[in-house]
């Protein structure tokens, strides 16, 4: 082995990535543009959330309950009839209807405690539960109001004072733009080096370089190196200026910390690619097989849902993906702003995954490279 | 018709024609006169634009400048083209560019057929006489992609005639493909020519020795006609023995300067040390036999030649002398060392040209030459030296720092040359190095290679297509199917077969060795014999606004196609019942055994009583007590604890005091969704626990609260995450692989080159697009079985309302999904892109906007404009309703219309912008 062969081939490599547009484009697209928008487009869990109600009553006291639904939790609730209930519910225009009985007013300053009745539509899962709570807390709060205020009465001697870490006002726009950076940099480093041994193939350039004495291995640290350079450096200026400066989410740990784990996180899934390239055949087979790799990976490591609300098993093969500990890593060390201390045992399982990686992608790369030619 | 020569009226006439490829001219200006009733032949070298005049002849690609008559009708107008496809055919260049790999011979020709409008029986027929014909009658089973060269050209002939043309454009037929066979392939010619005698043929060849069969040639070069005439005429006029040199000498005069003829003197007497041998060189790949015992010893300087048809053996041969393929079989030795693999010391001393140009096309010709100076090791002291005598001894310093994309054919493959020599090899390896090549450029390189071998000593193996390349080697070795049929010098062999030149000694001895084997060569005629010929001509020739038969070919034979390859089919099949499982276990919003801890500074039974009322609910699981702040911190950040609970000190005695107490509570914020759940759940607990405090204490009224709300989850009353996302995810499902599915199989054509079947065929848009989509929406129907069964069998999901319905409303959808996928594949040209493009355009607004996630009536501004316009909408409340909400055709009509009216849409914008002809 020797290291000018693969700082040579690695520099090869770079200035083939710069005459080649459309993944320049991409890259360009998935650190920059891609994390704007998931940032921003990723609407809060509650937002606008559809409410109606039916207002039997009609004293001051439901008219403060419809006033109390507002903007941005919820759309301006539309009054309708009872009877309407059930078909907007039906076809989805709904989320939510509430339904404030005849004489509601009056039994509530009576104390006979009179029931409301709150219909949720619970195929909207996501808004279901925490709207129902909202809506409960908002009609309580009302109520409470109103009473208190007529008949002067003392408060409740508990409260609960409930405040979220590391995130306060619970924005998802510091977890859209993190989770994309993620995903990105796993799906780029897959792309690249793929694409960079399937260029290669296509073009003849393999058999080209097996003529000349250079080996597998080098051929191939030259374009891991090379690769992981490129993702490296797209995600620090993303990281800098993309989430740090224009979406103005607060990073709380070591950023030299997290791009450390980027680097050692990019080592085993160039290998992934690596191994990708060697198993498809043409560009259009890496592409499908992309798709079938990446969504897995995207959505079972523990960034979309967290890994104890999986299946047992799921959540078990999982561990064996690079992407399972860098999530939870990334997570400790950008949310919670957690040190070394806290995540080596990460860092230590993508080391070994890395190389395990690493080592299945070369034998198979020495394996195929001469039907490759 | 000035000439004499031709037929009365011409069967084509082009005048003023120009053509560009961005800017660059491939076509300039010209005025040319087809005679019919003849065989025309185009010549002259690679890229001269032979291919694209014959491509506006046929119709395929469209008319940019100036006019293209053809059959006596204008070809820039459609309403012509579609009259006169079913007279033309049309075969472009290529091996088999215009087959189909995976299908059989049968079932290329049968797709031909169909597409003509011919039945069952007439097919049938004719397929049985064209294949007899042609010798391809016994591999009528065989798929086209194992198709020797030769076969496959005459599978493509099989395919052009079988609706019996007027006229037939050829595109380098015979390139690639053995003598013998290509022999036959004219012989083949002829005989038709015979049969049908008003047909007319347009050929072109970059191999000079065949031009002399045709009746009438036209010369061209760099994208302008030479000359036109018979190949006498144009002996004469140029007053030379051959064609290859009467082309030389109709070259401008700057060109011919260049050229000089190549001289290469006799390879010095005495025994020289050998510097190649093989012994049995054997290579077999599964059980084909691609290299037979090969054996044969070169000696230092000199040059050996390898002929051969494509796919005889000779790159595999080169592949093993090079190490590049550990041979099954034998032994080779370079310099009297035994070839081996990992031996870098060999590979110093050889140098190899492989059969395509595969040099880096990103980097300039400076940066090739270093690049590879310095993987082969080239002290960077000698460096700059080497690259600068490469340059100059090439011939490439004028063009130092262009892309070899940018350069003409014979520069780069001498910028190939110069590549393999940096290291001053002892041993040259050249893959048919002169491919494509023009004779003025060949004959340049080959005056570098006699400079080579015969002051440098280099030793050189070439392969060669060129019989007078050929005759310039010092010896050469024929070769055939795997196997040596000969080694000698080129004048011996011709001596040897007693034959006048060096390709009739060679298909001398391609003939005796395939004599025991052949069948003969057929005698039977080869057209006419089906009576119909002439009414199917004529029903052909009808317009139809759309034929069902078309469109049936077409998806019968996309079917047969996605059937072979594995890797499309499998996406096909089971690709969304593998997301589907990903999914369904991957997105779940249900948050159960949250870990918390509790940080109690009042260890009193009542604060130990609110700790268990928490503990005690399925949703958090208690963790060790936390010790102090910094122990929280911790646990928090590494996330351990989802929940933090602090109890204040004096807790208990404050409250049976009346006094105000408040209870802290830290969520871990990081995730957002599922910190907002989590503090509903913890509201949730205290209010409770408060409750039951006051009942306790005998105030039960403020207890219960002033309301009553009974919150009534519909649909899903234990809000499960599965019974609400599955019904979500299917429609997502059968967007994105029946939408990318139906892009590629548009997108492959284009990129394949099969596409000019539609192009040329009286195929109209609208049948093409339909032919494609049939397959694609059987297979998301069966997905969509697949699917439903998944979510009630294994998710248990229950299924409520009208089978029915959501049956009919997923037809629909995935007929509006596969056009959705056409429509894309419009404006996209390559696979990759296809499947990245048809991925990002329908993902994005299925997940985001058709209500999956969020509600579409939560959602603003344009994302709301396109979840309401979007398929998937509809398709969402019709799955949701069906599976959850109990509900029929009747309550959710009001979906079913926007789809319905998407699919005239969608499908009549996608025939809008596909072209019918190449651009």
């Amino acid at each position: 082995m020797r290291a000018a062969n693969i700082w040579h081939l690695g520099i090869k490599e770079l200035r083939s990535l710069v005459r080649d547009r459309g993944m320049l484009v991409l890259i360009l697209y998935a650190f920059t543009f891609a994390i704007y928008s998931a940032a921003t487009a990723m609407p809060e869990t509650l937002h606008n959330a559809a409410i109606a109600i039916v207002d039997e009553d009609g004293s001051p006291l439901s008219q403060r309950i419809v006033d109390a639904f507002q903007p941005p939790y919820f759309r301006p609730p539309d009054l309708i009839a009872a009877d309407r209930m059930d078909t907007r519910l039906d076809t989805g225009r709904d989320t939510f209807a509430l339904d404030i009985p005849p004489d509601f007013q009056r039994d509530v300053m009576a104390g006979r405690v009179p029931a409301m009745q709150l219909n949720v539509d619970a195929t909207q899962v996501r808004q279901a539960f925490t709207g129902a709570g909202y809506i409960q807390n908002i009609v309580n709060d009302e109520v409470t109001d109103f009473v208190r205020r007529r008949q002067n009465e003392p408060v409740l001697p508990v409260g609960l004072v409930l405040r979220a870490r590391f995130n306060p006002q619970l924005s998802e726009k510091w977890f859209g733009a993190v989770m994309e950076l993620i995903n990105n940099i796993t799906m780029l480093s897959i792309v690249l080096t793929g694409a960079a041994l399937i260029r290669e193939r296509e073009h003849g350039t393999v058999e080209h370089l097996l003529v000349m004495p250079v080996t597998p291995l080098e051929i191939m640290l030259s374009k891991v190196w090379s690769m992981a350079l490129v993702v490296l450096a797209a995600t620090a200026v993303s990281l800098f200026v993309v989430i740090r400066g224009l979406l103005a989410v607060p990073v709380h740990g070591s950023t030299l910390l997290f791009l450390s784990a980027v680097a050692l996180h990019l080592f085993a899934t160039t290998s992934m690619g690596i191994f990708l390239g060697t198993v498809a055949r043409s560009m259009p087979q890496f592409g499908l097989l992309l798709i079938l790799l990446l969504l897995p990976l995207d959505i079972l490591s523990g960034g979309m849902t967290p890994r104890e609300s999986m299946p047992t098993a799921v959540a078990d093969i999982m561990l064996a993906a690079p992407t399972t500990h860098f999530v939870a890593l990334a997570q400790a060390v950008l949310y919670r702003g957690a040190g070394l201390a806290t995540v080596w045992p990460q860092l230590a399982a993508i080391l070994a995954i890395g190389s395990v990686l690493f080592a299945a992608s070369l034998l198979r790369f020495r394996r195929t490279i001469a039907t490759m030619a | 018709m000035r000439d004499g020569a031709g037929g009365v009226v011409p069967v084509a006439r082009l005048s003023g024609v120009g053509l560009s490829y961005r800017h660059r001219p491939a076509l300039i200006d010209i005025d040319l006169s087809l005679p019919s009733d003849r065989m025309i032949g185009l010549i002259g070298p690679d890229g001269v634009g032979k291919s694209s005049l014959l491509s506006l002849v046929a119709g395929a690609r469209a008319v940019q400048s100036g006019q293209v008559e053809v059959l006596g009708g204008d070809m820039a107008d459609a309403r012509h083209r579609q009259r006169s496809c079913p007279r033309i055919a049309y075969m472009p260049q290529g091996l088999g560019r215009n087959l189909y790999p995976t299908l059989s011979v049968f079932e290329n020709i049968d797709f031909f057929g169909r597409l003509f409008g011919q039945d069952a029986a007439e097919r049938r027929a004719r397929i049985a006489h064209l294949t007899a014909s042609t010798g391809l009658a016994d591999f009528i089973d065989r798929p086209a992609a194992k198709l020797s060269g030769g076969m496959k050209q005459k599978l493509g002939l099989c395919c052009a005639l079988i609706h019996d043309p007027d006229l037939l454009v050829l595109d380098e037929p015979t390139t690639g493909v053995d003598p013998l066979s290509r022999r036959q392939f004219w012989d083949l010619i002829d005989r038709i020519r015979a049969e049908r005698p008003g047909m007319s043929v347009v050929v072109a060849t970059a191999y000079m020795e065949e031009a002399g069969r045709f009746d009438w040639l036209v010369a061209m070069d760099a994208g302008r006609i030479l000359a036109c005439n018979t190949p006498a005429g144009l002996l004469e006029r140029t007053g030379c023995d051959d064609l290859e040199t009467a082309f030389i000498a109709l070259l401008p005069e700057e060109r011919r300067r260049e050229h000089h003829a190549v001289q290469i003197a006799p390879l010095s007497a005495g025994t020289q040390p050998i510097a190649i041998e093989a012994r049995g060189l054997t290579m077999r790949f599964g059980d084909f036999m691609a290299v037979d015992h090969v054996s044969f010893s070169i000696g230092r300087g000199e040059i050996f030649g390898f002929i051969g048809s494509n796919g005889c053996g000779k790159t595999t041969t080169m592949k093993m002398l090079t190490g590049l393929l550990p041979p099954s079989e034998g032994q080779a030795w370079l310099f009297g060392r035994p070839v081996d693999a990992g031996d870098m010391a060999t590979r110093r001393r050889v140098g190899y040209m492989s059969q395509a140009f595969s040099l880096y096309t990103e980097l300039t010709v400076r940066q090739n030459l270093v690049l590879h100076a310095r993987l082969f090791g080239i002290p960077a002291a000698d460096r700059a030296a080497r690259v600068a005598a490469m340059l100059d001894r090439f011939d490439l310093a004028q063009v130092v720092n262009a892309l070899p994309t940018a350069l003409p054919l014979g520069h780069r493959q001498r910028l190939s040359l110069a590549v393999a020599m940096i290291h001053q090899p002892e041993i040259l390896i050249l893959d048919e190095p002169t491919s494509g090549v023009d004779p003025v450029a060949r004959d340049a390189f080959w005056r570098i290679l006699a400079d080579l071998s015969r002051h440098d000593g280099v030793t050189i193996f070439i392969s060669t297509h060129f019989m007078n390349e050929a005759e310039r080697c010092d010896r050469i070795a024929l070769m055939h199917a795997g196997r040596v049929l000969a080694t000698d010098p080129p004048a011996e062999l011709a001596r040897k077969r007693a034959a006048d030149t060096l390709e009739d000694a060679f298909i001398g001895y391609l003939q005796e060795a395939a004599a025991p084997a052949a069948s003969a060569e057929p005698a039977e005629a080869v057209t006419a014999a089906v009576p119909s010929a002439a009414s199917v001509a004529g029903t052909a020739g009808v317009r139809r606004v759309f034929d069902l038969r078309r469109t049936l070919s077409y998806a019968r034979r996309e079917a047969l196609e996605l059937r072979r390859d594995p890797i499309r089919l499998t996406l096909a099949l089971v690709g969304s019942v593998i997301l589907m499982l990903v999914i369904g276990y991957g997105i779940n919003m249900d948050v159960e055994n949250l870990s918390f801890a509790v940080l109690d500074h009042d260890q009193s039974p009542l604060s130990h009583d609110y700790t268990d009322s928490i503990a005690g609910s399925r949703y958090f699981t208690e963790k060790a007590p936390i010790t102090d702040y910094a122990d929280l911190d911790r646990r928090m950040r590494n996330g351990q604890l989802s929940l933090a609970i602090e109890i204040p000190p004096n807790f208990a005695r404050d409250i049976a005091r009346g006094r105000a107490v408040n209870i802290g509570a830290w969520i871990d914020g990081a995730m957002p969704s599922r910190a907002e759940t989590i503090r509903g759940y913890v509201q949730g607990m205290h209010q409770h626990w408060l409750a039951r405090q006051a009942r306790e204490a005998g105030r039960g009224a403020e207890a219960a609260g002033r309301v009553n709300i009974e919150t009534r989850y519909r649909y899903n009353p234990d809000i499960e995450s599965l019974t609400a996302m599955v019904p979500g995810v299917i429609p997502l499902l059968l967007m994105l692989i029946p939408a990318m599915l139906a892009a590629l199989s548009v997108v492959r054509e284009k990129e394949l080159g099969s596409i000019t079947n539609f192009y040329v065929t009286p195929t109209t848009r609208l049948e093409f697009l339909l032919g494609k989509q049939l397959p694609y929406v059987v297979l998301a129907m069966i997905n969509f079985a697949l699917l439903m069964g998944l979510a009630v069998t294994l998710f248990a999901v229950p299924f409520k309302g009208s089978l029915a319905a959501i049956t009919l409303a997923a037809l629909i959808y995935v007929i509006c999904a596969t056009a959705l996928g056409l429509l894309i594949s419009t404006f996209m040209r390559s696979q990759i892109a296809a499947i990245f493009g048809t991925a990002v355009l329908t993902l994005l607004p299925a997940v985001s906007f058709s209500g999956m996630i969020n509600p579409v009536a939560s959602l603003e501004g344009a994302g709301r404009v396109i979840g309401q316009l979007y398929p998937t909408t509809h398709f969402i409340t019709i799955s949701r309703g069906t599976f959850s909400k109990a509900l029929g055709f009747a309550d959710l009509y009001g979906s079913f219309w926007p789809m319905i009216v998407s699919v005239p849409i969608l499908l009549g914008l996608t025939a809008m912008l596909l072209h019918k002809q190449e651009r």
